[in-house]
């Protein structure tokens, strides 16, 4: 998957989930640019992005991410290791 | 596994959603949201399709029960609202939903300036975590320590029980524990009193113990993660993460087990499963392979596998379930494999409703319904025929029609994760009933040799047993109040805490009828409720009455209204009033009253209601068939 294809599918993740089309995430966005997306909806947001795509991240990266464009390298690096 | 895999996938939920939202009458849109939910829909469709439930003005539903539900947890449970609601969709249940401050179950219920106060449930189901109630328990506590904490803990529960009983007459439901503790000992943890894993199957036990005498529902959660793996239902990242117990994965299934409980007190549960006869009672097509081609039996997994299914059949029949029959075969062939097949466990006789022939299948259910006297929503039909089900579930959407998997090995599961037959009580007429309706079965074929009404009705040497609601009767009486949707002149629910008050008052009348002919007991058939007005002491009121609609037409509707009057009259009373309010179900009942002599009432009454009197002065006793018999 390129960058812009799971940026693409956590946009879809999010409208689903706050119910809100106008959302279009970037590597840039942070949380707070984004209007409802609180500390419940982050958490519902990673478990539905692992069900997904089907991996996992590590607690500690969760609580890190500062950026939408953090979860998206994360993301690239687990599906490397799930592949190889 | 926690998909909802009974379920039809969606063919295109984004897109059939869109259109549902952009439908303008609010009851069309309802509708189609509700047909969304008929689908097997994961994590984030059932979040999408609340968003849509929650956009969509729902203040008169037509169709739709309204449920107030108190959810009290000890545990993040916001991720579990979507799930609940969709699945209440599912049954046609809105489900409105307080939750209360987090952690505050117990100030919520004591205290009666609450939130949960002002939101008055109907439903309060408490979601708690083991870990804080077996907190205390030391580890090298004595099997007494252990046992005495333990029961600290569950009379604690069952104070919150009272609690919500008193101050709301709400249904309890009770979420047994999670085992999510950790191995000690290994597998020697049983044999230690203290260690967490005995710890919390012992208190899950001593659980359902008390919700047995207290009459609270159990919701079993612990069974379905022994089921599905405790992976599938705790994620300890989501714990560690919002205090998340139950995992979000899980939650569109939380849901629906939670619905399907709180749908069986409703008495919307299935009564019938309509079986399929080839490639799923038994394997290959008897038409074309014969008696001795069908795959059945052991000797052969394919054959095991299928008699699982018939097993499981015959299992549902003992709880009280009604098993059908519906087949595109010739009805000898079909019946013959009953007859002679040596590896069919299931017989002719168990099967109360047989239709194989070539008719359209949803004609034929139709008709099975209408044989065994229950709504269409009653019905499961069980095919491995694809097309078969995507044609049933087309022109007969209130039948449950289970998606099948492929392999017959899985055909039980499938139907046991359904969940269809959820019950809340066994009762003596459960084990009875489908020895009921096959009297019933000859019960019309001897009306049909008699010439006229009265003959047929004298030859069947009618008695009815009756008496006050009593303890006994309890079970029963509410099955029968909750689940009876023709004969109910109000559908006024009552839970069995509700009908045990009433029938300890004084000032009123309880009554229930068993109904005893020459080939059996039909068993408790018919309560009926009346009170003295408040007002008027001269007056009492029905406030409901409902019978079993085996006993139809049977006369019990006169010989029932003769005794009433009569207990009435001994009370003072010169006057009954009663209510008929209709709904889609109770037509058959409309002139009831007026022909029992009473007198309708003007005005007053919503549009759906006609009010009615009745001066005893005026009354005469109706001739019936029907012998009164002394109480056993």
């Amino acid at each position: 998957m390129t960058d812009q294809e799971v940026l693409d599918l956590f946009t879809g993740v999010l409208r689903d989930l706050l119910a809100d089309d106008s959302i279009v995430l970037t590597m840039q966005t942070k949380r707070i640019d984004v209007p409802n997306w609180d500390s419940f909806s982050y958490v519902t947001f990673i478990a539905a992005a692992e069900m997904k795509l089907g991996i996992k991240f590590r607690i500690a990266d969760v609580e890190a991410f500062a950026t939408v464009g953090d979860i998206v390298r994360q993301t690239q690096t687990l599906l490397q290791k799930s592949k190889s | 596994m926690t998909t909802l895999n009974w379920l039809p996938r969606a063919p295109d939920f984004r897109q059939s959603l869109r259109s549902a939202l952009a439908t303008s009458d609010p009851h069309e849109r309802l509708e189609r949201l509700a047909a969304l939910s008929q689908y097997r829909l994961g994590f984030l469709e059932t979040i999408q399709l609340d968003n849509a439930l929650k956009a969509t003005a729902s203040d008169a539903s037509p169709g739709f029960a309204r449920i107030r539900l108190g959810l009290l947890a000890s545990s993040t449970i916001d991720h579990l609202l979507p799930g609940l609601r969709v699945a209440g969709l599912r049954r046609r249940m809105l489900m409105e939903i307080y939750t209360g401050s987090f952690g505050q179950y117990r100030q919520e219920l004591l205290d009666p300036g609450s939130g949960l106060y002002q939101f008055k449930p109907q439903v309060v189901l408490l979601s708690l975590g083991c870990r804080e109630t077996i907190a205390g328990v030391p580890l090298a506590a004595s099997a007494e320590e252990a046992q005495g904490s333990l029961q600290a803990a569950i009379q604690d529960i069952r104070t919150l029980w009272r609690q919500a009983r008193q101050s709301f007459d709400a249904t309890v439901i009770q979420q047994s524990f999670l085992d999510v503790s950790e191995p000690l000992f290994g597998s020697y943890d049983r044999l230690v009193p203290g260690a967490p894993a005995r710890l919390v199957a012992r208190l899950n036990e001593m659980l359902a113990e008390a919700a047995a005498q207290d009459g609270s529902l159990l919701l079993d959660i612990a069974r379905y993660s022994a089921r599905d793996g405790i992976d599938a239902w705790f994620d300890t990242t989501r714990w560690l993460q919002g205090k998340i117990e139950i995992a979000p994965s899980a939650a569109p299934l939380y849901g629906d087990i939670v619905a399907r409980l709180i749908a069986a007190q409703r008495g919307q549960s299935k009564k019938c499963l309509v079986l399929d006869l080839d490639d799923t009672l038994w394997g290959g097509v008897i038409g074309d392979v014969g008696l001795e081609g069908i795959i059945l039996g052991e000797g052969s997994a394919a054959g095991e596998a299928h008699l699982a299914l018939q097993r499981y059949a015959k299992a549902l029949k003992e709880r009280g379930i009604i098993l059908a029959v519906c087949s595109k075969n010739e009805l000898a062939t079909a019946e013959g494999a009953f007859h002679t097949h040596p590896e069919m466990l299931l017989k002719r006789s168990d099967i109360t409703a047989f239709a194989a022939n070539w008719t359209d299948k949803a004609e034929n259910l139709r008709a099975i319904a209408a044989q065994l006297n229950i709504g269409l929503d009653s019905l499961v039909f069980v095919d491995d025929n694809p097309a078969e089900r995507a044609r049933v579930r087309e022109s007969l959407p209130m039948v449950a029609v289970p998606e099948l998997p492929e392999d017959p090995a899985h055909y039980v599961r499938c139907l046991t994760d359904a969940g269809y037959f959820e019950a809340i009580a066994f009762t003596d007429e459960d084990r009875q009933r489908v020895g009921q309706y096959a009297a019933n079965i000859e019960r019309e074929a001897l009306r049909g040799s008699y010439q006229s009404m009265d003959d047929y009705l004298r030859g069947l040497q009618m008695s009815v047993v009756f008496g006050a609601v009593g303890p006994v009767d309890l079970a029963r009486a509410t099955q029968l109040i909750n689940k009876t949707n023709q004969f109910n002149t109000t559908t006024r629910r009552l839970s069995s805490e509700e009908l045990s008050a009433i029938a300890g008052a004084t000032q009123n009348i309880t009554l229930q009828f068993r109904l005893i002919d020459r080939f059996g007991d039909n068993g408790l058939v018919s309560v009926m409720i009346l009170c003295r007005d408040p007002a008027e002491s001269d007056l009492f009121e029905v406030i409901n009455w409902v019978m079993s609609c085996r006993v139809f037409g049977r006369q019990l509707e006169d010989e029932a209204m003769n005794i009433a009057v009569e207990l009435a009259r001994e009370r003072g009373a010169r006057r009954l009033r009663a209510e008929i309010i209709a709904t889609k179900k109770n037509a058959v009942i409309s002139d009831l009253y007026r022909n029992l002599g009473f007198a309708p009432l003007a005005g007053t009454a919503a549009a759906d209601t006609t009010r009615w009197l009745l001066n005893l002065a005026d009354y005469t006793n109706r001739p019936t068939f029907i012998n009164r018999r002394a109480q056993a």
